[in-house]
């Protein structure tokens, strides 16, 4: 059987020739049709990704010829009855509220994957990663009721008391006395950040289990402490997936619309303060306006999304660059 | 008697006479496995097994796969039980003190009690000269003089001459051979009074393995030596005392069959199971 395929290989080769090739193999009819199968649905994805960009761009074009390419991701206003449409102050809410996301999310989904893998006994380790799992199966909407039913009341003396303490950084100070503390980027931050927990975790989980046992032994076996394993092996190794799971988180936090629409107040302009009543997302923009917009706000709500789509593909491509460096150990 | 054994690491240390000091290496030290048994669950793997692998000597443990002789030398600087479910009984003493009485933490006996592994294994993200400080950083020893240290531990385990001008290369860049050596190094920076080494040489070729061989018996005399091989010529090479190691009966946990100097075991021992086994006869 075996020497049948030597044959069919050496076939079509002259075998005196002394220039590289690579052996040929005509594969059999059920890998053919196997991997017609799979061709298809790589093309129908990658599809799928460019009319979906097609149609941003198409339908953007009248909202960008009204208000000029640049001055749509530069300035901050929004009056579709006068032609002017401007993101550039959404485009930094979205990346404030997403920061703050992963300022919440990434200790404590770093933190919970390796009690799972590393301390937690067998049984705990089992609940945990169900109820993780089921906080990633937990519909958004279910996350922006609780902020804004609940964890909102509960946020506002805490907002207060760092207005009080950490007044030191700029981005914890407020505008002005008495300024209202409700729906603010930072509820809407620690929501979304509840809501990427799962994912990064789940990531960081998987790229610390592949960590080769000999490794962990290794340190042990020279008087290592847990602590100090994970701190020279299991961190190092998994560096770059778990800056992966971190953009991974990223992305999605730039992209949640439910949550931050339903507890934000919407403002046009880049609210630095991000203690303070007011914040905005480019998501959160098109799902409250998409419904009564006119042809021209529709098509200024299509180029936000076109931007929001540019900027998910920039982190997403820096992800992969930063993933494809690190991982050269 | 079994001891189940707890995570809970005790913290303190008995006053022995050891300091980690840099420089000078420390004694080596008598290791006694008294009546040592082991369970992974329900399954018992070793039996009873006792043994005095006694200070400036090597000692080997031989005998076919399977019959415990790895899981006893992971027994012996506490390694078994970091396998969840790993159970022993028994108790093992460093010059008379037992390291499982509490006495001295897991971590406090595994830089007394050094291990090489099967499979090199040195760390990926780190050089030559982070691989054989790693210790120090993992047990939190420090030292003002590490190149010094760095030296003297590539020196005894045979690497100086190889790697000594390119200390800040990966570690990973070196040939197996080269590798396992790294990580005996590392194993010696900790300066252990006793050095475990299972199969060290099993996953290298020839040459490199009589580097290695070598390299234990220029140890010996100042480490206590306890080798696991499956090579009958190694055991004869480098041992001074041999422990043969063997399961009668599949199911059954493995014991000591036999122990005693290697020119009796290889020529004359007393079991002929044990003659059987080293003449090649079976396993």
């Amino acid at each position: 059987m075996r020497r049948s395929v030597v044959v069919t290989v050496l076939e079509d080769v002259s075998a005196d020739l002394d220039v590289p090739r690579r052996p040929t193999v005509r594969p059999v009819a059920g890998d053919r049709v196997f991997r017609a199968i799979s061709t298809a649905a790589a093309t129908v994805s990658l599809f799928i990704v460019v009319i979906a960009l097609v149609f941003l761009v198409k339908e953007s074009q009248p909202a960008f010829r009204a208000a000029g390419y640049w001055k749509f991701f530069t300035t901050n206003i929004w009056n579709p009855s006068l032609g002017r449409l401007g993101v550039g102050g959404l485009l930094v809410g979205t990346v404030i509220i997403a920061l703050i996301a992963l300022v919440i999310a990434v200790p404590l989904a770093i933190g919970m994957a390796l009690f799972i893998n590393e301390y937690a006994p067998p049984r705990l380790r089992q609940i945990l990663t169900s109820v993780i799992d089921l906080l990633a199966a937990l519909p958004s909407i279910l996350f922006g009721l609780w902020g804004k039913a609940a964890l909102q009341r509960q946020m506002i003396p805490i907002s207060g008391w760092l207005a009080a303490h950490l007044s030191v950084f700029p981005f914890m100070r407020l505008s002005r006395q008495g300024a209202s503390l409700a729906q603010s980027s930072l509820v809407v931050g620690v929501v979304v950040g509840l809501m990427i927990v799962p994912i990064i975790t789940s990531v960081s989980r998987d790229v610390m289990a592949q960590v080769p046992r000999e490794q962990c032994e290794g340190a042990l076996a020279l008087g290592g402490t847990r602590w100090g394993m994970i701190r020279a092996v299991i961190l190092p190794f998994g560096r770059s997936g778990l800056v992966g799971a971190v953009l991974l988180g990223f992305g999605r936090a730039l992209g949640e619309t439910i949550a931050v629409a339903l507890i934000v107040s919407l403002v046009f302009k880049a609210n630095f303060h991000v203690l303070e009543q007011g914040g905005g997302s480019i998501a959160a923009l098109i799902a409250t306006r998409f419904g009564e917009a006119g042809d021209l706000e529709r098509s200024g709500l299509v180029a936000a999304g076109l931007a929001l789509f540019l900027m998910t593909l920039a982190v997403n491509f820096v992800a992969c660059r930063v993933v494809a460096r690190t991982s050269a150990v | 008697m079994t001891i189940t054994v707890s995570a809970a690491e005790p913290t303190s240390e008995l006053p022995i006479s050891r300091d980690p000091l840099p420089g000078a290496p420390t004694a080596p030290a008598t290791l006694e496995a008294i009546g040592i048994s082991a369970w992974f669950g329900k399954r018992k793997v070793l039996e009873r097994c006792s043994l005095l692998m006694e200070a400036r000597k090597v000692t080997a443990l031989i005998g076919p796969s399977g019959c415990g002789k790895s899981t006893f030398l992971r027994i012996l600087n506490r390694m078994h039980e970091v396998i969840p479910g790993a159970m022993i009984a028994g108790g093992v003493e460093l010059d008379g003190t037992d390291i499982y009485s509490g006495a001295l933490s897991p971590t406090k006996v595994r830089t007394r009690i050094g291990m090489v592994f099967q499979k090199p294994n040195p760390f990926p993200s780190m050089t030559i000269r982070q691989n054989v400080l790693a210790g120090l950083r993992l047990s939190g020893v420090t030292n003002n003089d590490k190149d010094a240290l760095v030296e003297e531990s590539l020196r005894r385990a045979g690497l100086w001459n190889e790697v000594g001008d390119r200390l800040d290369e990966g570690g990973m860049a070196l040939s197996g051979g080269q590798q396992q050596r790294l990580c005996i190094a590392r194993a010696l920076a900790v300066k252990p009074q006793v050095l475990l080494m299972d199969e060290p040489c099993s996953a290298l070729d020839p040459i490199s393995t009589r580097v290695v061989e070598e390299t234990i018996g220029a140890l010996a005399d100042d480490v206590t030596i306890v080798i696991v091989t499956h090579n009958m010529q190694q055991a004869a090479r480098v041992s001074d005392r041999c422990a043969f190691f063997l399961v009668e009966e599949s199911g059954e946990p493995g014991r000591i069959v036999e122990e005693g100097p290697t020119a009796k075991m290889f020529d004359s021992p007393d079991d002929q199971r044990t003659l059987d086994y080293v003449t090649g006869r079976f396993g």
